[in-house]
């Protein structure tokens, strides 16, 4: 098990070298200047100068690149000049408050969309399924950001349950109940079209498992229907379902992009629009470059947990 | 679960389910030709100026005198820009559509027909731009071309390219070694030519359900980068836009927000449905789930089981008239039709036959595990030292299934759990039967696996069954299915999958337990060699119904019926050249279409005119000896006279 792990994060290595061209040549391929781009249009000349030098943008693109990843390795990841604060620590501190709406969204979604499916799967053809179904229908085609207005709209506003917004506790101050007290709606909404997408495969894979040999050799021991399925069947559903979750942690991290403007969500989906908005290209290249990171992570993450559940997949 | 047959479970769901799917994409389909009809019309539509701003008819509420959806913030028609913005909004999905597709699939084509290097370049690329999160990559491009929804559309055509370059290169990658693209690189075409005239014509279709499944999604994510107001720019404005603008004034006015949103979720939702239609018809290997689920137990009839009281007879199973049926569609496979069995403590009844014979289910009946749908027990009765069976609970079935009743199925790799130690497995099979703790269940599999003869028993608790050879693996199973000291061992062609050396350790295992533990086993094969080594009894089944009984050695030495003596023949014996290995000719019948008479009588170099007509009977030729057939093999008539 060690073994593959090491194995697996060698190969991690590449992954995140491409990673890091594809964001470094974002900024290079910028039409015009950099510098100027950077800084903006007002910048003085003498400023767009000394930029250039000191980010290595007279060099030749290889050259450059070189300088870049030495700085991103040194922990260096420029100046935001909007915000006048190092990217690195902007992006730190946004990220964290994306991780807590996004795992929590990803837990949300896997626990729900799990349920949905093996119930969907066990009463198939049931009312309980087609029910399931049509939810899952209308939530893989409800944009995240009409759904958060609407909740936001419905429980904050109509009925006073949870808050529109105004997470700024994050950073100390408020306690974990406030913290839950805020989370609700967007995690929920967040979580929504991924349930969908989770609860419709994992429906198919435990339908698929259930006609398998090894099932009706489960029955044939005597044991529950209730152990059949939660033990024998999902074990081996949840094989095939956990890599969908690993991809699907992708879609809430770039869902969050919305819900955090929707909900005002001090995360770094509400801090790349404004800063895309503010041209503020060197804090957007930090934040795609984190986000894009722990994205790689979490299907890292997924590729460890699927082999740990099956020992075929470990050599 | 329940016993009692449910006629609307039974049959192929599909008929019903392929009907709501068509009816849920053809409802689709309308919806979205509408949208599409509006969207296209607004120009000739008597609609206000969708940009005419009117201060003072700001946030009038829908259904008002004049604007039908109500006004926005500026007072301008809600109607009137959604049909614009429908407009746009379309425009700019679809065209982000069509340059993904051409793009993605020119990429596609290019690596799956050139292979080799120019393939692992290209897909590596494709690879890199997927380890990004989809919409934060559309966030970065948008970032570096700046806002405007031109350059959003881009970014939502670039984000999708990988999609449609992996899709596309799987299918052109196993076209470009097909015959006919050979043959025509043969023939001098360029690859140009094959590629547009050999190649692409196949692969539309996958471009086609490519671009029917993402469409939605492109117009969900352009909305999306318009709502952050990163796509379209004021004056212009497309759905997201709007609901963009709605947002800054939910409070007061939320029929703003609500009605783009709306509208939004109706074009999505139709072109997902329709989508999802013609991914079924074009591509129907993805049209996975609507296979109906086996459930934990056979369902019965009622009727089954009512017909006669419980025969009070010292053998340890009877089985009287077994019809066990299967119902695919409209039609009814009568799999075992009127079976009669019955087995005696420490005997060993053979049931033999070739595939489709009925044999199996005939086993898989008795403990309810031949999966409902599409089967069900339909009549009969099936009793377990005096017990009836079919009229059991299912909390009963499940106490003797594993317990005094056992199974071992065929093939060991797909009947043992893949993800449980085998070690896991056993101790399972014993504790569903005997409360004892973990730690002395483990023991006891322990001695089981070394009393099935497998080496090192205590080291391959913990294998996994693909870590062991196919000869151990069947002796796991053999192994879980004595853990709780089963009184009827139920065997499925225990050894038709192992090699000829484990098939005799098997064989001589199970003969061994007979002796020692006065088990009874019912055992399923299609070879009469293994017959000869173990049964003591035997019964031949053809198309559903015994066809001869007797002793192992009288059905062996004199076969009445003229299939059992071809079933014998096909026995290779070691060192008698004389014996015919031909295998009988034509196929076994469909149980669905049976032919009137002996079903056997169209594969019978014995047959005569009487063998077509009417039903023919099992006549009794001796004691416990009896053959379905109107002229037996002269060899054992003379049993009879003797």
């Amino acid at each position: 098990m060690s073994a593959y792990i090491f194995k697996r994060l060698l190969a991690l290595i590449p992954v995140l070298f491409g990673l890091s061209i594809i964001v470094f040549l974002m900024m290079a391929l910028i039409p015009g200047d950099p510098a100027t781009a950077i800084l903006g249009n007002f910048a003085t000349p003498e400023n767009v100068a000394r930029l250039n030098a000191q980010l290595g943008l007279d060099r030749p693109l290889p050259q450059q690149y070189l300088i870049w990843l030495g700085n991103l390795l040194q922990g260096d990841l420029g100046r935001s000049f909007a915000l006048n604060r190092p990217v690195l620590d902007e992006v730190i501190e946004r990220f964290s408050a994306t991780l807590i709406l996004a795992g929590a969204a990803l837990v949300l979604c896997s626990v729900l969309g799990l349920l949905a499916g093996i119930v969907s799967a066990v009463r198939q053809f049931g009312w309980t399924d087609r029910m399931i179904t049509l939810f899952v229908l209308i939530g893989i085609s409800t944009p995240s950001f009409f759904l958060g207005l609407m909740l936001i709209l419905f429980f904050a506003v109509n009925l006073r349950w949870f808050p529109a917004s105004g997470m700024y506790a994050i950073y100390g101050g408020g306690d974990l109940p406030d913290l839950l007290y805020h989370l609700v709606l967007p995690a929920v909404t967040l979580a929504a079209v991924a349930t969908g997408v989770i609860a419709r495969l994992t429906r198919t894979a435990m339908l698929e498992v259930l006609r398998q040999d090894y099932i009706r050799t489960a029955r044939a021991k005597g044991l529950s229907e209730r152990r059949v399925i939660y033990r024998h069947a999902f074990k081996a559903a949840l094989v095939s379902v956990i890599p969908v979750i690993g991809i699907q942690a992708g879609f809430v991290l770039g869902g969050a992009v919305y819900i955090e403007t929707v909900f005002q969500w001090p995360g770094i989906g509400a801090m790349l629009v404004n800063a895309i908005s503010t041209r503020d290209l060197l804090l957007v290249q930090g934040g795609v470059l984190v986000v894009a990171t722990s994205y790689v992570l979490f299907n890292l993450a997924a590729d460890i947990v699927q082999s740990m559940l099956d020992p075929r997949l470990r050599r | 679960m329940s016993a009692v047959a449910n006629p609307r479970s039974s049959g192929r769901p599909d008929a019903v389910r392929l009907m709501l799917n068509n009816r849920l994409a053809t409802g689709g389909l309308v919806i979205l030709v509408v949208m599409v009809l509006l969207a296209l019309l607004a120009p000739l539509l008597p609609l206000a100026d969708p940009n005419a701003t009117a201060p003072a008819n700001r946030l009038i509420r829908p259904l008002s005198e004049g604007h039908l959806l109500g006004t926005d913030a500026l007072g301008r028609d809600i109607l009137s820009r959604i049909l614009w913005g429908l407009r746009v909004s379309l425009a700019v999905g679809i065209s982000a559509t069509l340059i993904a597709a051409f793009f993605g699939s020119l990429i596609g084509l290019v690596a799956g027909y050139a292979g080799g290097r120019t393939d692992n370049l290209l897909m590596r690329g494709v690879d890199m731009l997927m380890a990004f999160p989809y919409i934060l990559l559309a966030l970065a491009i948008v970032a570096v071309l700046g806002p405007g929804l031109i350059n959003a559309l881009y970014a939502i055509a670039v984000v999708n390219i990988p999609f449609f370059a992996r899709n596309i290169r799987g299918v052109t990658l196993g076209l470009a070694r097909r015959e006919f693209v050979d043959a025509a690189r043969l023939s001098g075409k360029s690859h140009l030519r094959i590629l547009t005239g050999e190649i692409l014509p196949n692969v539309a279709p996958v471009i086609v359900v490519t671009m029917s499944t993402t469409v939605g999604w492109m117009i969900l994510e352009t909305a999306g980068l318009s709502f952050l107001g990163l796509g379209a720019q004021p004056p212009q404005a497309d759905l997201g836009s709007m609901l963009g603008d709605g947002r800054r004034v939910l409070f007061n006015a939320p029929h703003v927000a609500i009605v783009p949103g709306l509208v939004i979720f109706l074009l999505v939702m139709s072109i997902n449905l329709f989508g999802d239609g013609v991914r079924d018809v074009l591509d129907p290997r993805l049209k996975s789930g609507a296979l109906a689920r086996p459930m934990g137990r056979t369902a019965i009839d009622p009727r089954a089981g009512d017909a006669m009281p419980a025969p009070a007879t010292e053998a340890v199973l009877d089985v009287v008239a077994l019809k066990t049926q299967f119902q695919l569609g409209r039609k009814t496979l009568r799999a075992v039709d009127d079976v009669d069995l019955r087995l005696r403590e420490g005997e060993c009844l053979g049931i033999v036959g070739e595939s489709g014979s009925g044999k199996s289910v005939t086993a898989m009946s008795i403990m309810g595990l031949v999966p409902t749908p599409p089967g069900r027990i339909a009549g009969g009765t099936i009793d377990f030292r005096g017990e009836d069976l079919l009229g059991a609970s299912d909390a009963r079935i499940r106490q003797l299934r594993g317990g005094a009743v056992s199974h071992v199925f065929q093939d060991p790799l797909s009947t043992l759990h893949p993800l449980f130690t085998v070690g896991d497995q056993i101790v399972e099979a014993i504790r569903a039967h005997q409360s004892i703790g973990h730690r002395e269940a483990r023991t006891k599999a322990r001695d089981l696996l070394a009393m099935v003869r497998i080496p090192n028993a205590a080291q391959r608790l913990d294998a996994y069954p693909h870590e062991l050879s196919g000869g151990m693996r069947q002796r796991v199973v053999i192994a879980m299915a004595l853990a709780n000291d089963a009184e009827l061992l139920i065997a499925d062609e225990p050894t038709t999958a192992l090699d000829v050396t484990v098939q005799a350790q098997v064989l001589s295992l199970m003969n061994g337990l007979r002796r020692e533990k006065k088990t009874s086993i019912l055992f399923i094969t299609h070879d009469f060699g293994v017959v000869s080594a173990i049964c003591d009894r035997v019964a031949v089944m053809y198309a559903g119904r015994i066809v001869e009984t007797g002793t192992a050695r009288q059905v062996l030495e004199k076969p009445a019926h003229p299939y059992t003596r071809k079933l014998i023949d096909c026995v290779p014996v070691l060192g008698q050249s004389d014996r015919r290995l031909d295998a009988i000719e034509g196929l076994p019948p469909s149980v669905d279409d049976l032919p009137e008479g002996c079903a056997f009588a169209p594969r019978c170099p014995f047959a005569q005119p009487e063998c077509r007509k009417g039903e023919i009977p099992l006549f009794a030729l001796a004691d416990e000896r009896a053959a379905r057939c109107l002229f037996p093999l002269s060899a054992a008539r003379e049993v009879v006279d003797a």
